[in-house]
């Protein structure tokens, strides 16, 4: 493979022109977010966290996103109140695919939605008493509920509810912990802030307010899970690889975890984190607070999967680091035949990615595995570090795209022609129209899981599938 | 811990069988056991058997404050699928941007079509200051770069809450060049703390059309032989509104649909990717101001737009998701009435022909109980259907649904003498349901996606005809109105009801003697 992408095409030029659709104002904020990547660089030269322009459809979410869609809501045991009006949990309602274990609706209630249901009169008189109501109704329906949280959508920050106190008084009577969460839509530029927010109630009204469980033992080898939200089951192809190198997982956050497990979490030995960026926080937090130590790992493909399974032994003693050795040579086989099948219909193929979290560089040596080239890639909500850990997985030449409006990423795909875009469920359909191989890269397009050895197989399945369908060639009529 | 590898790439196993494998089975016990300090099984299996009783059906039905899996979206959804039906119309959403990844989201997960509208973005210091700023440049923006005809305004309730004032705003961005001064910028203020999706949609109908015909009442328009048709917030409305303009045609009427999301909503893959297509002309909302009359196919999602075109002088009709015979012949000797002209003799031979259908299909659905939810209008369209055949509508709930919606369904259901076991729950939701399911068994459930965890809770079978349909895919594209509508509907509940006997009936040389070939 070569060492730069997107040779012989006038990618800064393209830029400029693209650029060009805007008025003044808008396209001066714009060019700060688009670069193209060049060689040697430290960063990817690009402004990131900053708001978006209004009126040109962003693909970002929001606070609430971020804190009920991503952070919270995958906790299996709670009950997530979306507080406010109906839409913002109806639309987010059994969206995301963070799979769990539990009879829903008895101990779980992962894939149900919980709303106080605004009305005018709780606007203009508050809805502080009415949340009381629904807590005591919960509780009473719910019996088996571990805890509940209060997902406050936009009304509640502006209209002065007061729901720390609700909560303060409902956790007191009812003997649970109740997590307010100030995650209200407006917050922040995106749904990076709900994440933020999110981490921070864990601190504030797990850490500091409730202990371990009693009668848990610790070992030397308790590791956590730290950002990975279990779409389509990824956090268990992950778990049970860390569990094989001999490692205790004692946490998952989030996905398909429990309350006990957060709880837990400051017991464990090192908290190892893959999506960065939704939980960077509350690592760096528990080694302030605990000395715990925290690790970045990927898990996405086989060349990261082996570095990072070694990264993670090399805090471990001798019998994990051959226990780490054991694993990948015992998947390599698999592995080998995988890439032997899928990687002569893939090698070479170009692909634009622009997803959110950490995937925009995490997803990338899974793609290089495979043969495949990243031309472009950009991410929702990233943040400055996010841009600077870029760089070591992508090439020079690639488009780096900020925020990306639907216009220029329209623009951008049209013009480099990749063989494959890997976006969202918003962005699926406009290309899927242009005649151009697409997978989502949120839910897997159904699919999944993606990460580990065993993830791997499906992912590569997967964007076979995509890429060497016959639909795109039936597209032409022939008169 | 070690384990034999069960993946391969001969035969790549995903989450479906993955999960399934020993390995995996082992390694969620362990979970289970040492980490998640759940309760144990009998607890969860008493709890459980607890949440199926009459004794908790009580106690769900005395709720008052929480909803739990309501049946109803927030208003700007439907304010902006109502935009979205005409011509080159780009909605722009006032207020928070996450609502408008969410609406945009749902939208396309029905439709399988992208769905675009823009966000003004406001953030805290708009919360603070007012968001004319971000109506001043969002507009600008969203009129450069995606060159529409028309930008539909709707505000997220972050917006209403603080008060901003659409009509002002809009002439401000006017007034400082954003969009040019005659350029269309309807608006509807589409709070989501008031009524849900249904009143967005009519909100929105009555902003476009109050932008085109005036506020003022005027009950001497002049008016022309045309005939307008508002058919309301429907997941079938690709099929739908296409089925309406061929009858129109059938007919020879001159027919505007106000709102026609049936091209923009299904666009063909060729290359192009078109992010408006069809709708209704901006030209023609204008000239039907016009029309003799009004025709509303959902009385629920357009009150406010009807008696506005009332005060217009038209004739106004009014429907609730007409589906079957008799609503069709209702429908139809309307639009006779209306237009002076005889149904068409090809539409009686249709009838005819869904009346055969029904009559050679009679026997399997004569008797058979069921539960239906959804939108007002639905759900009573789908009622009056279901005694038609013979089927009883027993548990008929919307969480939209208001008193005067149950007085109606009451009524329907007294009609027939396969009503008597119905009952009509409005404002009430999904867990309701569940609970109704338990303690008052019905052979089918209908609704939509969402229904899924019913059937799987109660072993039910879901036949989905109501929007979101997001597990199943083109449905949308089959009429569910008129004669062939009701056809459709027809096959999608029989075929239903058939795939349950099969699984009912399968087990070799247990019941397999009623795995009859013939039904």
């Amino acid at each position: 493979m070569s060492l730069s992408v997107n040779e012989g095409v006038d990618v800064k030029g393209l830029v400029d022109k693209v650029l060009e659709a805007y008025p003044e104002k808008s396209r001066k904020r714009r060019a700060k977010h688009i670069n193209v990547l060049e060689a040697e660089a430290k960063d990817c030269g690009v402004k990131s966290n900053i708001k978006s322009i209004p009126g040109v459809m962003t693909i970002r979410g929001c606070a609430y996103a971020g804190s009920k869609g991503v952070v919270w809501g995958p906790i299996k045991d709670m009950i997530h109140i979306s507080h406010g009006p109906v839409g913002c949990g109806y639309y987010s309602w059994s969206g995301r695919r963070n799979y769990y274990v539990g009879d829903t609706g008895v101990d779980s209630w992962g894939t149900m939605h919980f709303t106080s249901d605004f009305q005018e009169k709780d606007i203009v008189f508050g809805g502080d008493k009415k949340l009381h109501k629904v807590i005591e109704e919960i509780n009473e329906l719910f019996p088996l509920v571990n805890g509940i949280s209060i997902q406050s959508e936009c009304p509640i920050g502006l209209i002065g509810d007061d729901i720390e106190a609700v909560a303060r008084a409902k956790s007191a009577e009812i003997g649970k912990p109740i997590i307010p969460v100030r995650c209200e839509g407006f917050r922040g530029v995106s749904q990076s802030l709900g994440h933020h927010i999110a981490n921070d109630t864990i601190r504030d009204w797990i850490f500091e307010k409730t202990e371990p469980k009693e009668g848990f033992v610790s070992t030397p080898y308790d590791v956590t899970i730290i950002g990975d939200y279990n779409i389509g089951g990824d956090a268990w192809a992950s778990r049970i690889l860390l569990e094989e190198i001999g490692l205790r997982v004692v946490a998952q956050w989030s996905g398909d975890g429990t309350l006990a497990e957060l709880e837990n979490t400051p017991k464990a030995k090192v908290n190892l984190i893959h999506c960065y960026r939704s939980m960077n926080y509350i690592a760096r937090h528990m080694e302030e607070k605990f000395g715990i130590p925290w690790m970045e790992y990927n898990f996405f493909g086989p060349s990261q999967i082996a570095e990072s399974l070694r990264k993670i032994a090399a805090l471990f003693d001798d019998k994990i680091k051959e226990n780490a050795e054991k694993v990948i040579a015992k998947y390599q086989p698999m592995v080998d035949a995988v890439i032997a099948k899928y990687k002569p219909r893939l090698e070479g193929k170009k692909v634009m990615i622009y997803v959110g979290g950490l995937r925009p560089r995490h997803v990338v040596d899974a793609y290089h595995d495979l043969g495949m080239e990243i031309v472009g890639t950009g991410y929702e909500f990233a943040h400055n570090d996010d841009y600077q850990r870029t760089p070591h997985y992508v090439k020079e030449g690639t488009l780096i795209y900020d925020d990306v409006t639907a216009f220029e990423l329209e623009k951008f795909v049209e013009a480099i022609r990749p063989d494959l875009v890997a976006s969202g469920i918003k962005e699926k359909y406009v290309f899927q129209k242009m005649g151009l191989p697409f997978r989502q890269m949120h839910s897997w397009d159904y699919s999944g899981p993606y990460h580990g050895y065993d993830g791997f197989a499906i992912f590569a399945r997967d964007m076979d599938l995509a890429i060497n369908n016959p639909v795109w060639g039936i597209m032409k009529a022939p008169f | 811990m070690s384990h034999p590898v069960s993946q391969s790439a001969d035969k790549v196993l995903d989450h479906f069988t993955l999960f399934r494998q020993p390995e995996y089975k082992e390694m969620f016990e362990r979970k289970k056991a040492e980490f998640e300090y759940g309760h144990s099984d009998e607890e969860v299996a008493r709890v459980s058997e607890w949440t199926k009783s009459e004794e908790y059906k009580e106690k769900n039905f005395a709720r008052e404050a929480v909803v739990i899996n309501p049946t109803k979206a927030c208003q700007p959804i439907g304010a902006m699928f109502a935009a979205q039906g005409f011509e080159g119309t780009l909605p722009f959403v006032h207020g928070s941007q996450g609502c408008v990844a969410y609406y945009r989201t749902h939208l396309t997960r029905h439709f399988k079509e992208p769905n675009s509208a823009v966000s003004s973005s406001m953030t805290e210091d708009a919360a603070v200051f007012g968001g004319l700023n971000n109506m001043i440049d969002g507009l600008a923006n969203a009129y450069e770069l995606y060159k529409p005809k028309m930008i539909a305004v709707l505000t997220t309730c972050m917006a209403e809450v603080i008060g901003d004032d659409l009509q002002g705003f809009i002439q401000n961005a006017k007034n400082k060049d954003s969009v040019p001064q005659d350029f269309p910028v309807p608006f509807a203020h589409t709070p989501a703390f008031v009524g849900s999706h249904i009143v967005g949609y009519d909100n929105m109908i009555k902003g476009v059309l109050t932008h085109f015909w005036g506020t003022s009442e005027n009950y001497d328009t002049p008016k022309n032989a045309s005939i307008n048709l508002i058919p309301g917030f429907d997941g079938y409305a690709v099929g739908n509104n296409r089925e309406l303009k061929r009858i129109a045609g059938l007919f020879g009427i001159d027919m505007t649909i106000l709102s026609d999301v049936s091209d923009n909503f299904d666009t063909p893959m060729d290359g192009e990717y078109r992010m408006y297509d069809g709708g209704t002309t901006l030209e023609a909302t204008k000239e039907a101001v016009h029309a003799k009359a009004t025709i509303s196919m959902q009385e629920y999602c357009t009150p406010q737009s009807l008696q506005f075109i009332k005060e217009k002088g038209q004739d106004v009709a009014k429907f609730n998701y007409p589906m079957g015979v008799a609503a069709t012949d209702e429908l139809l000797l309307k639009l006779s009435e209306l237009s002076g002209k005889p149904v068409p003799a090809e539409l009686k031979l249709e009838r005819g022909r869904l009346v055969d259908a029904i009559g050679d299909s009679h026997t399997h659905l004569h008797g058979k109980r069921f539960a239906v939810y959804g939108d007002p209008d639905f759900c009573l369209g789908m009622t009056k259907f279901l005694l038609e055949l013979g089927a009883e509508p027993v548990h008929i709930l919307s969480t939209s649904g208001s008193k005067k919606w149950e007085k109606q369904v009451q009524k329907a259901l007294d009609a027939s003498p396969f009503g008597k076991s119905g009952k009509a729950y409005g404002g009430k939701d999904l867990w309701h349901l569940r609970s109704l399911i338990f303690t008052d068994k019905v052979d089918y459930i209908i609704g939509n996606s969402y229904g899924k965890y019913l059937e799987r809770d109660t072993k039910v079978p879901l036949i989905r005809l109501t929007y979101p349909i997001f597990d199943r895919h083109h449905h949308h594209r089959y009429p569910t109105w008129g004669y062939q509508g009701a056809l459709n509907v027809l096959v999608r509940i029989l075929d239903r009801i058939f795939e349950d006997i099969d699984a009912n009936t399968n087990i070799v040389g247990q019941t397999d003697y009623s795995f009859d070939l013939i039904r």
